[in-house]
């Protein structure tokens, strides 16, 4: 296929359109037997004619000539230490430092030093943990803002919530985010209080009650070593508030007790 | 900005020949699977790149013991290292197939797995996310199932700030998507529309790409029309999507890849195509192309066909829109310079991938149909004869080209002008002698509109043996009827 040498400059030059030539249609045109007119087409995205592009695409997520490798080269640097006052978390690759910054620092609770996931679930934290109003307005209105980002709808108390979470958006049924009311005092932090020492099933669901809380204090370090624990100090959220605790699930007939 | 190779991607540790040939046997998989309405690819995250160097596969068949062993030390270990550790020799054994079975049957895993995922120790978490993300590579139905507790943690992660655990967990999801239609049927009330809405604003590319390659995956989904696409059209991200495929320095061509994609599942199932042209689809689109012409020109030819192929579907079924000309769209796209580009991009595809060769002309067509100022572009680039240097392709081709040059020729006497004298009649001709109906056929209706608007042409056409070339038809049902007409047209004549 030879490409006219101007078709090339055209490109470069600016935008533009000829003046179209008249346009004078006969009516014999495209009359039986003939049949052609001029027209636009459609394909839906089921139609053979895409068949080969499809498969081009499909080749290329699957990777067959190239492959995603998993952050090939990240560089090492010089080790270093976190910054945040209380952490001393030594990195020497900087994605790493990122993602310890962003997961423990990013979103936390200035009162209780919580990390949580997203600013939404900190936001949200604050309001229900932290602020004096939240436990005597949220007795006149809804006050309980559901979780999923992009809902506005509110709930009279934190069970009201995890049901809707639970119907309405198909959470699991173990998801927990809250504190149970009964278990927090306005601006108490709730590592503070003792919880209960986890029992788990043997085999199936084990009993929620009203374990909502999602705080998941089980999943702080409570096998680490003490002396490190200490010189970290109370900087380092002991937390991230949100999911299940890691010791639920797993099957497991031995009793573990909170350490906090 | 597109000679920047893909930066994640590598190739293949192993020879060209075998390489070819692993890629035909894919290829004819896919394509099966295309006509079976079963087209499902995944993409897998790894950093194994030291152990796997030799290209041996190192995935451990674990048994539950043993699982439940990382797992618990994983939970209990002494130290961090300990635990990071265990679950990486998990996350190891769970590329192997029979491990996945035996994890998913074991009682608690998958919840102790979504506890470590949620826990407070950076690294611990994101090995848990790697976890999960082997697990969703699975080809086994029943182990997408298994991770259908995982979805809602995932989505709450993509809300969060750490680039690498989103993008893990955004392959993740995207990977689930395709497996398991009970996962897509969650992920919406889950929030997935407003989780995705949210993550496009964030500056990391390849945080970006993984959301595309999700979302595509999402509007793949044979129910996207009804579910999915309302959703995703009534947010954000279109009006996102079109900023991350305008042309500039900031455009990144991985990127560009995946939400391009995208939009053609949007622009094909016909939902708003009218909302996307209001955002400026076409003009964005149209810039692309230029662009695209434009890296080719320079011979910045990295993986541009896999970029080409969407954007010219969604231009040409945008095209189709009645909404096109109610809402400006055809001011949108007005620049000749489309055609010039257009062309530029038809000798990419004839030389790199001659099959995308019909979908560079399908829009050609589209483009010229109702277009006096495209075809008198064609006219005036003079594009006519590359134009008829494409005939001796396929069928397909031939068909799509004879019929690019009928939308010019029957905008009447001016356009037939510049038809004839010139390399159309010798090239007619020669698909005359074709035996395929429909590009006989075509070149019959051309025959038609250029005796029609351009009578001069009938005497050349006899003296070029016109009358024993429509001969060889006459007993064609299909076409003796047209080949009877042009016959008494050109004996009249
Ligand atoms: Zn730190
Ligand atoms: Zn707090
Ligand atoms: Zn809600």
């Amino acid at each position: 296929m030879q490409l006219p040498p101007a078709l090339h400059a055209r490109l470069l030059a600016g935008p533009g359109a000829s003046e179209p030539l008249p346009v004078e249609r006969d009516p014999s045109a495209g009359a039986a037997p003939f049949r052609f007119a001029a027209r636009r087409v459609r394909f839906p995205r089921e139609h053979e004619f895409f068949e080969d592009g499809d498969v081009q695409r499909h080749l290329y997520l699957q990777d067959v000539l190239t492959q995603v490798a998993w952050a090939p080269e990240r560089p090492r640097v010089p080790e270093f230490t976190c910054q945040v006052a209380g952490c001393c978390q030594v990195f020497d690759v900087l994605e790493a430092y990122e993602h310890h910054y962003h997961t423990l620092h990013r979103n936390v609770c200035s009162f209780c030093k919580r990390a949580f996931p997203s600013g939404h679930l900190l936001d949200i934290h604050i309001l229900e943990w932290h602020d004096s109003l939240f436990q005597i307005l949220s007795e006149r209105q809804d006050m309980y803002q559901c979780l999923v980002e992009g809902c506005t709808e509110k709930f009279k108390t934190s069970k009201d919530r995890k049901d809707h979470l639970v119907r309405r958006h198909l959470y699991p049924a173990d998801f927990r985010f809250d504190k149970p009311k009964k278990s927090r005092g306005p601006g108490l932090p709730a590592a503070a209080l003792p919880e209960p020492a986890e029992t788990l099933p043997e085999g199936g669901q084990q009993s929620e009650g009203d374990d909502m809380e999602v705080c998941s204090e089980h999943m702080a370090t409570p096998l680490e070593p003490r002396g490190e624990r200490r010189t970290l100090g109370h900087r380092i959220p002991s937390t991230i508030c949100f999911g299940q605790g890691a010791a639920r699930g797993f099957k497991s007939t031995k009793k573990r007790n909170k350490q906090h | 900005m597109w000679n920047q190779r893909h930066g994640r991607l590598r190739p293949v540790g192993c020879g060209m020949e075998e390489l070819r040939r692993r890629r035909r046997e894919r290829e004819a998989a896919l394509r099966k699977a295309r006509r079976e309405q079963q087209l499902v690819s995944k993409r897998l995250l790894r950093d194994d790149a030291p152990e796997e160097a030799d290209g041996v596969c190192v995935a451990l068949i674990l048994g539950e013991d043993e699982i439940q062993q990382f797992l618990r030390l994983a939970q209990r270990g002494t130290e961090e290292k300990e635990k990071e550790r265990a679950l990486a020799t998990l996350r190891r054994g769970l590329q192997h197939p029979e491990t996945q079975q035996t994890f998913i049957r074991l009682e608690g895993s998958m919840r102790t797995l979504v506890g470590l995922l949620t826990s407070n120790q950076a690294l611990l978490q994101l090995e848990a996310a790697r976890c999960l993300h082997e697990l969703s590579h699975s080809e086994q139905p029943a182990v997408a199932e298994a991770c259908l507790p995982a979805t809602s943690y995932l989505l709450t992660y993509v809300s969060g700030h750490s680039s690498d655990l989103i993008e893990l967990c955004l392959y993740t999801l995207g990977n689930l998507i395709v497996e398991s239609e009970a996962v897509r049927r969650q992920l919406l009330p889950q929030g997935i529309v407003p989780a995705l809405a949210a993550c496009i604003q964030s500056p990391h590319l390849t945080v970006l790409e993984a959301l595309g390659y999700a979302l595509s995956q999402l509007l793949q989904a044979k129910e996207a029309p009804e579910k999915f696409i309302p959703s995703v059209l009534g947010s954000t991200l279109p009006q996102q999507m079109l900023r991350l495929l305008q042309p500039g320095p900031k455009l990144n061509p991985g990127v560009a890849v995946e939400f391009a994609w995208c939009l053609h599942y949007i622009i094909c199932s016909q939902v708003n195509n009218a909302l996307l042209i209001t955002h400026g689809a076409l003009s964005t689109l149209g810039l692309l192309l230029l662009d695209l012409a434009g890296a080719i020109q320079r011979s910045e030819d990295a993986g541009l066909e896999l970029l080409v192929c969407p954007v010219l579907r969604c231009l040409s079924n945008l095209l189709t829109e009645a909404a096109v000309e109610a809402v400006g769209g055809q001011m949108q796209l007005r620049d000749e310079r489309v055609v010039a580009a257009l062309f530029i991009l038809l000798q990419f595809l004839l030389q790199k991938q001659p099959s995308l060769l019909p979908e560079g002309l399908w829009l050609l067509n589209n483009l010229t149909a109702n277009s006096p100022s495209f075809c008198t572009s064609l006219l005036s680039l003079n594009l006519i004869e590359p134009l008829l240097q494409l005939l001796p392709g396929s069928n397909v081709v031939s068909v799509l080209v004879l019929t690019v040059l009928c939308n010019v020729a029957e905008k009447g006497p001016a356009y037939c002008q510049h038809l004839w004298p010139g390399p159309l009649l010798p090239s007619l001709l020669d698909t005359l002698a074709f035996s395929d109906t429909e590009v006989v056929g075509q070149s019959l209706e051309l025959l038609q509109l250029l005796f029609l608007y351009r009578p001069e042409a009938v005497q050349a056409f006899l003296q070029q043996s016109g009358l024993q070339a429509l001969e060889r038809h006459e007993e064609e049902a299909q076409l003796q009827d047209r080949v009877h007409v042009l016959q008494q047209t050109a004996l009249r004549g």
